[in-house]
């Protein structure tokens, strides 16, 4: 119960939040954008909506989940709002699963309202929709899911603008980690051995994207998809339990 | 072993951090023992970065003692049980912006498992002791320090709590402001709550505390009742203003006076003790002098902060 009153408190005032409306604004606006693009292109549009569709969805996402998300612990030491926290009843652990379930919550309005946003548009420009096209939203959430853990991890050791860059890097070498062992594969066993390691202990981000599967209308199995989902809540699992360790032995100065 | 009726017993607690890029060790807390006992105001005083917030810190499990013990309530410091029937203020906090102060004091019973009409009625009972049932439905951000540190407050409270922790809860407010917190406290007390306070505001722990305790670099200083503490090493100057005094008298007082300043006609004699008072007033007698004025110096809690910072040597200790 206290883990899910700070989620719904979290959640509020993320609500209340005006950062969140200017980038929810902007990834309707992307959205939409794509409609104007779409005049300059020949042919293929429909391609183009759900790709600039389902990035900007992506992208936005992203940005809301590393700039709430590192915000979640440090704004409170710095306010100093956890100490009352903390002197309460509640395990430091409960406080940190509630500030994360509370950003997941506005996270997935979030995506919710954004994918409404995108099917108005396809709606509208009558293309086709399939089943392909949920199975891609959701994955995306489950992405937002490991980066807002990512971000919350960082933000229990480190300031906000070093969360952030370690964030961001996390997302961009989580969309790249395929390359990591392709290019261990040239080097000689020590970096093999160090880019290997890299490639295991990263979230490998490109498992969460359906985007090419989308638009070329390709089928993944639904033990495939299974197997992706567990993959994303495990690593959550493993970043949350680290962050919590990190958290308890931490003193707040 | 502490008795029952001690409600914070601190054991030679000890913080050192580790600043810089070296590690370098700083010791903000050394060696501190001291108690709480049920039902007093506690005041808890020392200049800025003397350890008073460390310490409090630490009680409140916020941060973990080099070494050293301290209890709450008779469990150790960060176990649930203690941290059920405490309440605590944090020096100058923020609290959530976007929400209002019934929201934000709704959330802080849900951490205390209150849910329901009588977290309802618990809420609006402390935001009228607080005096801010007008401001019920306002989002935090558009408070005033006083308004916060009020709102504060009653988080503090929410539990019903048996030990109030204060982190300086006067700093930064006005003279009004300072005044209701101070009535608060003493309404608190009354109600049979114990307060421990940490204050630089000495005037303040003079009017409220049962009790003080001053630390100088994490060191205890001092520990007693305030009377006592006043009356322990004090000066009890007298200052008196006399006119028409002749060379003689003066030469005379001056063997008394601990100070003698000379303004014209007009001669100002600070003596050290009260016990030289009636030779004085004999040596200007007979001198024909005429006695203005005489002036007992009241010796108050800020003459003995004043006196440890200068001095820097712990004093003797009176445990009461």
């Amino acid at each position: 119960m206290k883990v899910l009153s700070i989620a719904l408190n979290t959640f509020r005032e993320n609500l209340r939040d005006k950062l969140l409306y200017n980038l929810l604004v902007f990834a309707l606006l992307m959205i939409g954008s794509s409609l104007l693009l779409m005049r300059l292109t020949l042919g293929e549009f429909h391609r183009l909506l759900l790709d600039v569709g389902l990035g900007s969805i992506n992208i936005f996402g992203v940005l809301i989940a590393i700039f709430v998300g590192i915000g979640l612990v440090n704004k409170e030491i710095e306010k100093k709002t956890i100490y009352t926290i903390v002197s309460k009843p509640v395990a430091r652990y409960q406080f940190l699963v509630g500030k994360y379930l509370g950003l997941t919550i506005t996270l997935f309005v979030n995506t919710l309202i954004m994918a409404g946003g995108l099917l108005l548009v396809l709606v509208a420009q009558e293309v086709p929709i399939d089943g392909m096209l949920f199975k891609a939203l959701g994955l995306i959430f489950i992405e937002f899911m490991v980066i807002t853990a990512v971000a919350l991890l960082c933000s229990t050791f480190t300031s906000a603008t070093l969360s952030a860059i370690f964030t961001l890097a996390a997302y961009v070498i989580g969309h790249l980690t395929a390359d990591l062992k392709t290019f261990g594969a040239k080097m000689g066993e020590g970096g093999q051995m160090l880019l290997n390691g890299l490639y295991y202990v990263l979230p490998n981000l490109e498992r969460f994207n359906l985007k090419g599967h989308v638009i070329h209308h390709l089928e993944v199995s639904g033990s495939d998809l299974l197997l992706i989902v567990a993959y994303g809540l495990i690593y959550v699992t493993f970043l949350l339990v680290s962050a919590s360790i990190i958290f308890q032995r931490r003193d707040f100065r | 072993m502490p008795s029952s009726d001690v409600v914070v017993q601190i054991d030679q607690l000890s913080k050192v951090f580790r600043v810089g890029f070296w590690g370098k060790r700083v010791t903000a807390v050394d060696q501190l023992s001291l108690s709480v006992r049920q039902g007093e105001v506690f005041g808890f005083l020392g200049p800025n970065g003397a350890g008073k917030t460390t310490t409090i810190k630490m009680l409140m499990g916020l941060i973990y003692p080099t070494s050293g013990r301290a209890s709450i309530l008779g469990h150790p410091i960060g176990d649930p049980a203690s941290k059920a029937k405490l309440g605590f203020l944090p020096e100058s906090p923020y609290f959530y912006d976007y929400l209002t102060s019934h929201e934000f004091l709704n959330f802080y019973g849900h951490l205390f498992g209150l849910w329901g009409a009588s977290l309802d009625t618990r809420v609006d009972e402390l935001l009228e002791l607080v005096g801010m049932t007008h401001a019920r439905d306002l989002q935090l951000r558009k408070f005033s320090k006083g308004m916060l540190q009020r709102v504060g407050i009653a988080q503090a409270l929410i539990n019903d709590p048996e030990l109030v922790v204060l982190d300086e809860p006067m700093s930064g407010l006005d003279p009004v402001g300072r005044k209701e917190v101070r009535d608060l406290i003493f309404r608190l007390k009354e109600s049979g709550k114990t307060v421990m306070f940490s204050s630089h505001i000495l005037h303040d722990a003079e009017l409220l505390c049962d009790r003080v305790a001053m630390i100088m670099k994490g060191k205890l200083v001092a520990c007693g009742q305030v009377s006592d503490l006043i009356e322990r090493g004090a000066t009890h100057e007298v200052e008196m203003v006399v006119d028409r005094l002749s060379p003689e008298g003066l030469a005379q007082l001056r063997l008394l006076a601990s100070k003698v300043v000379l303004q014209g006609e007009r001669v100002m004699v600070v003596l050290a003790s009260q016990q030289s008072v009636d030779e004085a007033l004999d040596v200007i007698r007979a001198a024909k002098a005429k006695l203005v004025s005489l002036t007992p110096h009241k010796a108050s809690l800020e003459d003995l902060f004043i006196r440890e910072v200068r001095g820097g040597q712990p004093a003797a200790e009176v445990h009461v």
